[in-house]
C-alpha cells in the first residue's frame, strides 16, 4: 500500500467509524525520493484533544507498514468545515446512529434568537420528530439529539 | 452487546495505554506550521496582542471548567466544557504563538504555569469567580460577542498568516458560544420573576469590567457598535434592560488584577510548580 492510502486509513480516534479520511482532515500525504513521508492534518476544533492521537497514529500505521521516517505536519488554513465530511463518512456516521451534518453556513453567521432549527432526521427510525437537547456533545464536534418517534437520544455532527 | 459497538470497544482493545493518557509533553498544538514573522510585522506587537487574546481564553476556560459537576442540568455541564475546551485550544495556539516570536523561546507551558499574576494579561472580567450561573452567561455573552467580533477582524485582515488562522477557526467556535450564551440569556431575562432579576443581576455585576473589555481590542479595530448591537438584540428578547458600561480604574492587559485572579492560578499551577518539570 502507499503511505497515502495507509494514512487514509487509519481511523479517527473519537468517531472511530470514520477514517482521517472520511473525516476530511487529512490535507496532504507526500512521498519523498528518499523515502521519507510527510503527512498534513488539519485540526477539526481548535481544542480538539484527539489531534495528538492523530498524530501517533498515523506515525504509528506508517512505521508499521515500514515508513522509517514519517513527519505529520499542521495546516491551519483554511479551517476545517463539516463539509470535508466524504459521502462515504456521511453514510457510516449514519450506519453507526450519529446524524451526518448538513451544509455548514458560509461566512458570518448573525445571531438569531427563537428561529425555528433545522429537522434532523433521526438516524435509527428516520422520524423528522427530533429535538435539540443540547447544541455541545461528548465531543466538541457533535450536539445531542432526541427522537420524539422513537425515544433514543442520538448525537448530530454539527454544521461547522 | 449491540453489533455496531465494536468500533468503541476496538479503541481499548488494540492500544496500549498511551492513547488515554492526559498529562504533559504534547507536540505544541502549531507543530509542523511555518513560524515565520512576516516582514513589516512587528514581533513585539504581535507577541502583546497574542499574549491578551491568549491569556483571556486561558483564564475564561478555566472559569467555565469550574462548572464541571455543578451546573444546572447535566446538558450545561457537558456545554460548558466544551466551551472551554475551545477556548483552551486557542489559548494553547497563541501561547504558542507568543513564544515563538518574541524571542524568549517560551513554550505554551512555560507561559501558563510559570507566570505571577501581574505577567498575565488577560481583562478582569475573565477571571471574576462564578457565582450565580446567570452571572456566567451574563459574561459568556458579552466575551464571546466581543472576541467573535475582534476575530472575525484578525481573520479578515491581519498580516501575520498564524493569528489570522487562528482567528478563522475561532469564529466558527465563537458564534456557537454566543448563540449558546444568547439563547441562557433570554431563557432566564424572559423567564419567571425569579429568573429575570438573577439575569439582570448578572448583567450589572459585570456592567463594571465590560468598558475595559471593549478597550481591549486591538489596534485599528471598532467593535463598540457591533457589540452592542448584539446586547441590545439579546436584552429586548430577554426584556433585561443592558446598564451603563462606566469605565473603571485598572485594567487586566496592564497587569493590573483583581484579587480573584490569583487563587485561580495558584490552582492552575500548582502541580507544575511544585514539581517542576514533571512529566505525566
Amino acid at each position: 500500500m502507499s503511505a497515502r492510502e495507509i494514512a487514509e486509513r487509519v481511523a479517527d480516534p473519537e468517531l472511530p467509524m470514520l477514517t482521517l479520511a472520511d473525516l476530511g482532515v487529512l490535507r496532504d500525504v507526500a512521498e519523498a525520493a528518499d523515502g521519507s513521508v510527510t503527512v498534513a492534518l488539519t485540526p477539526t476544533y481548535s481544542g480538539c484533544p484527539a489531534m495528538a492521537e492523530m498524530r501517533a497514529d498515523v506515525v504509528r500505521s506508517l512505521h508499521a507498514a515500514g515508513y522509517a521516517d514519517v513527519r505529520v505536519t499542521t495546516v491551519l488554513s483554511p479551517p476545517w468545515t463539516s463539509d470535508w465530511i466524504t459521502g462515504e463518512g456521511r453514510r457510516k456516521l449514519a450506519e453507526y446512529g450519529v446524524a451526518p451534518p448538513g451544509e455548514a453556513p458560509r461566512g458570518p453567521v448573525p445571531l438569531t434568537l427563537g428561529g425555528v432549527r433545522r429537522a434532523v432526521p433521526c438516524p435509527r427510525c428516520g422520524s423528522r420528530d427530533t429535538e435539540e437537547t443540547s447544541r455541545f456533545s461528548s465531543t466538541a464536534c457533535k450536539a445531542l439529539w432526541r427522537c420524539r418517534a422513537c425515544s433514543e437520544p442520538f448525537e448530530q455532527v454539527k454544521e461547522i | 452487546m449491540r453489533e455496531d459497538d465494536h468500533v468503541y470497544l476496538s479503541l481499548a482493545q488494540e492500544q496500549d495505554d498511551s492513547r488515554w493518557a492526559f498529562g504533559t509533553g504534547f507536540q505544541d498544538p502549531l507543530h509542523g506550521v511555518d513560524t515565520t514573522v512576516p516582514d513589516g510585522v512587528d514581533p513585539a506587537g504581535l507577541a502583546a496582542l497574542c499574549l491578551g487574546l491568549g491569556d483571556d481564553a486561558l483564564i475564561a476556560s478555566q472559569r467555565l471548567a469550574e462548572w464541571c459537576t455543578r451546573a444546572p442540568e447535566l446538558e450545561e455541564e457537558v456545554a460548558l466544557a466544551n466551551i472551554g475546551l475551545d477556548l483552551l485550544g486557542q489559548a494553547r495556539m497563541l501561547l504558542t504563538r507568543v513564544g515563538q516570536v518574541d524571542g524568549t523561546g517560551r513554550t505554551e507551558d512555560d507561559l501558563a504555569y510559570q507566570r505571577e499574576t501581574e505577567e498575565f494579561r488577560n481583562v478582569r472580567l475573565v477571571e471574576l469567580p462564578n457565582g450565580d450561573f446567570a452571572f456566567s452567561m451574563a459574561r459568556l455573552l458579552v466575551f464571546s460577542a466581543h472576541r467573535l467580533a475582534v476575530f472575525e477582524r484578525l481573520a479578515a485582515g491581519h498580516p501575520d498568516p498564524v493569528l489570522r488562522a487562528v482567528a478563522a477557526k475561532g469564529v466558527k467556535e465563537l458564534t456557537y458560544h454566543r448563540q449558546y450564551a444568547a439563547e441562557w440569556v433570554v431563557r432566564l431575562g424572559d423567564g419567571t420573576d425569579e429568573s429575570h432579576r438573577r439575569m439582570q443581576e448578572g448583567l450589572d455585576t459585570i456592567a463594571p469590567y465590560v468598558d475595559e473589555l471593549l478597550r481591549a481590542t486591538p489596534s485599528g479595530q471598532d467593535v463598540r457598535d457591533e457589540v452592542g448591537a448584539v446586547l441590545a438584540q439579546v436584552a429586548e428578547a430577554a426584556t433585561l434592560t443592558v446598564p451603563e458600561f462606566e469605565r473603571m480604574d485598572g485594567e487586566g492587559r496592564a497587569g493590573v488584577h483583581t484579587p480573584c485572579l490569583a487563587p485561580l492560578l495558584f490552582e492552575m499551577q500548582s502541580v507544575a510548580r511544585a514539581l517542576p518539570g514533571a512529566r505525566w
